[in-house]
């Protein structure tokens, strides 16, 4: 199945500043922490920056699956569907 | 006169709310050159280099946006690498913590060349046995029961987290360890971080209701900065949310308010403080406005270093080079650091980013750098040119 993600400036440092990609896994199905595992898998110490350890989504991180704002991690992302990571404010 | 010590050239390693920096000072202490930023827009809350192995540093690193990370360079700061395994908090029964941010960073004992400790918000203790690039709990306190009473609540810490700082390694035992938080107070260990003991007394809580059978609080202060001279480990330092105290071990356990000995109308509170690397009896201090809504500004806007050479029993106030009126500084805990040079350097960061330094013992101040973002930290790396 195949996953658009797009990703946030604030991980360029992890993604060679690569914003938007699409990630094929060798899965039926998928969750948002699947995704993020195969994120991980590529891009590696991106996860923690923005999942704590508890692996709930960090504070100032919003996480979109299609349209909707989710807020863990065990939301099933469908084939062809698209992931966006924002970072959620910007500061002064 | 030490011949190594005056040829030190000294570099200053500058944490700030928006990326590192480091401003290089020569042996004859002229500007040498700033260089940065390093992690451009990343909160540098601690910037660190490794006295035991010249040239290796850390750095406790996070983000408006992202969560907390340190990295380490071995070539004094060219390059980075990130930790494979930065500090993150296990369950405590119920209770599912998440480190906010790195805070504090201290190297080991001489004897320990790949320790490093570090002290995260909300309060927490890690530990590094391979130079800082994977990092474990220490769980002799952070899963202690007594630890969550010690830390407190949310209400407990600073306005922008509570925090432990002031992790503290003796130098005569490797042993021994000592942490501040805020909230929390002091704390002790013998073991290695094996097993923890309050070190409180004396201390006003002028925060807390008086027990009503007259006892001290045992825990739940707030001291803001707490120092330890790195030869004569006896002797203890820190600047506290009530006041300014000195401790000798070797005499007792309990802490003496030094800070009434400050002029009345400067006050003894503030956030950092410095010993000597040599004479343990001189100290420095930055007192700021603790009246009235706590503004943490430099008394009438005056800034001013005060400094001891007794231990605390009479203070100087040094002033000179500093703007003299409408001058509302604030200095953080780290932001205070000194140099091991005869003529003595004293350095100080502002939260409005600029960098003084005094190459005279803090009797007279230039500005070193005044553009920078606002300073979190400020460290000194020596070494011989």
């Amino acid at each position: 199945m195949d996953i658009t993600v797009t990703l946030p400036s604030q991980l360029d440092d992890y993604t060679g500043a690569q914003r938007h990609l699409v990630l094929s896994l060798p899965v039926n199905t998928v969750t948002l922490a699947g995704v993020l595992d195969a994120l991980e898998s590529k891009f590696p110490g991106l996860r923690f920056r923005v999942v704590d350890e508890h692996q709930r989504i960090r504070r100032h991180i919003a996480m979109f699956v299609g349209e909707t704002l989710v807020h863990d991690l065990t939301v099933p992302v469908p084939d062809g569907g698209r992931i966006q990571i924002v970072g959620a404010l910007s500061g002064g | 006169m030490n011949k190594n010590r005056e040829q030190a050239a000294t570099t200053l390693l500058i944490g700030t709310k928006k990326g590192a920096w480091r401003l290089t000072l020569g042996r004859d202490r002229q500007l040498r050159q700033l260089t940065g930023p390093l992690h451009l827009g990343a909160v540098v809350s601690h910037y660190v280099e490794d006295p035991r192995r010249p040239g290796y540093q850390l750095m406790a690193v996070g983000s408006g946006h992202l969560g907390p990370s340190v990295f380490v360079s071995t070539d004094a700061g060219k390059t980075w690498q990130e930790s494979t395994q930065p500090p993150a908090f296990t369950p405590v029964g119920s209770i599912a913590r998440a480190v906010d941010h790195v805070f504090w960073l201290t190297p080991g004992h001489a004897s320990q060349p790949d320790v490093w400790y570090a002290g995260t918000s909300p309060q927490g203790l890690f530990r590094s046995d391979d130079g800082g690039m994977s990092w474990q709990e220490v769980v002799g306190l952070n899963h202690l029961a007594e630890f969550v009473d010690w830390r407190g609540g949310d209400k407990d810490g600073t306005p922008d987290g509570p925090k432990l700082h002031s992790v503290i390694v003796d130098s005569a035992d490797a042993r021994h360890l000592l942490i501040g938080m805020s909230s929390g107070g002091i704390f002790e260990s013998h073991d290695e971080g094996g097993t923890w003991r309050p070190l409180n007394k004396g201390v006003a809580t002028d925060f807390y209701p008086p027990k009503e059978d007259g006892s001290e609080y045992e825990y739940g202060h707030d001291p803001h900065c707490v120092v330890m001279h790195p030869v004569y480990s006896n002797r203890l330092y820190h600047q506290n949310h009530c006041g300014i105290y000195r401790m000798d071990r070797d005499k007792g356990d309990t802490w003496l308010r030094i800070g009434k000995n400050m002029p009345a109308e400067v006050g003894d509170i503030g956030f950092p403080m410095l010993v000597h690397p040599r004479d343990p009896d001189t100290i420095w201090v930055f007192p700021m406005d603790g009246s009235g809504q706590w503004p943490r500004t430099s008394p009438q806007g005056k800034p001013a270093v005060y400094r001891s050479h007794d231990g605390g029993m009479s203070w100087q106030r040094l002033d000179q080079g500093f703007p003299a009126s409408q001058a509302w500084w604030t200095v953080k805990r780290q932001c205070m650091a000194v140099d091991s040079h005869d003529q003595t350097g004293v350095y100080l960061g502002t939260t409005n980013g600029q960098i003084w330094g005094s190459f005279d013992g803090g009797d007279s101040w230039q500005g070193l750098a005044m553009d920078l973002p606002q300073i979190y930290s400020v460290e000194v790396a020596e070494r011989a040119e």
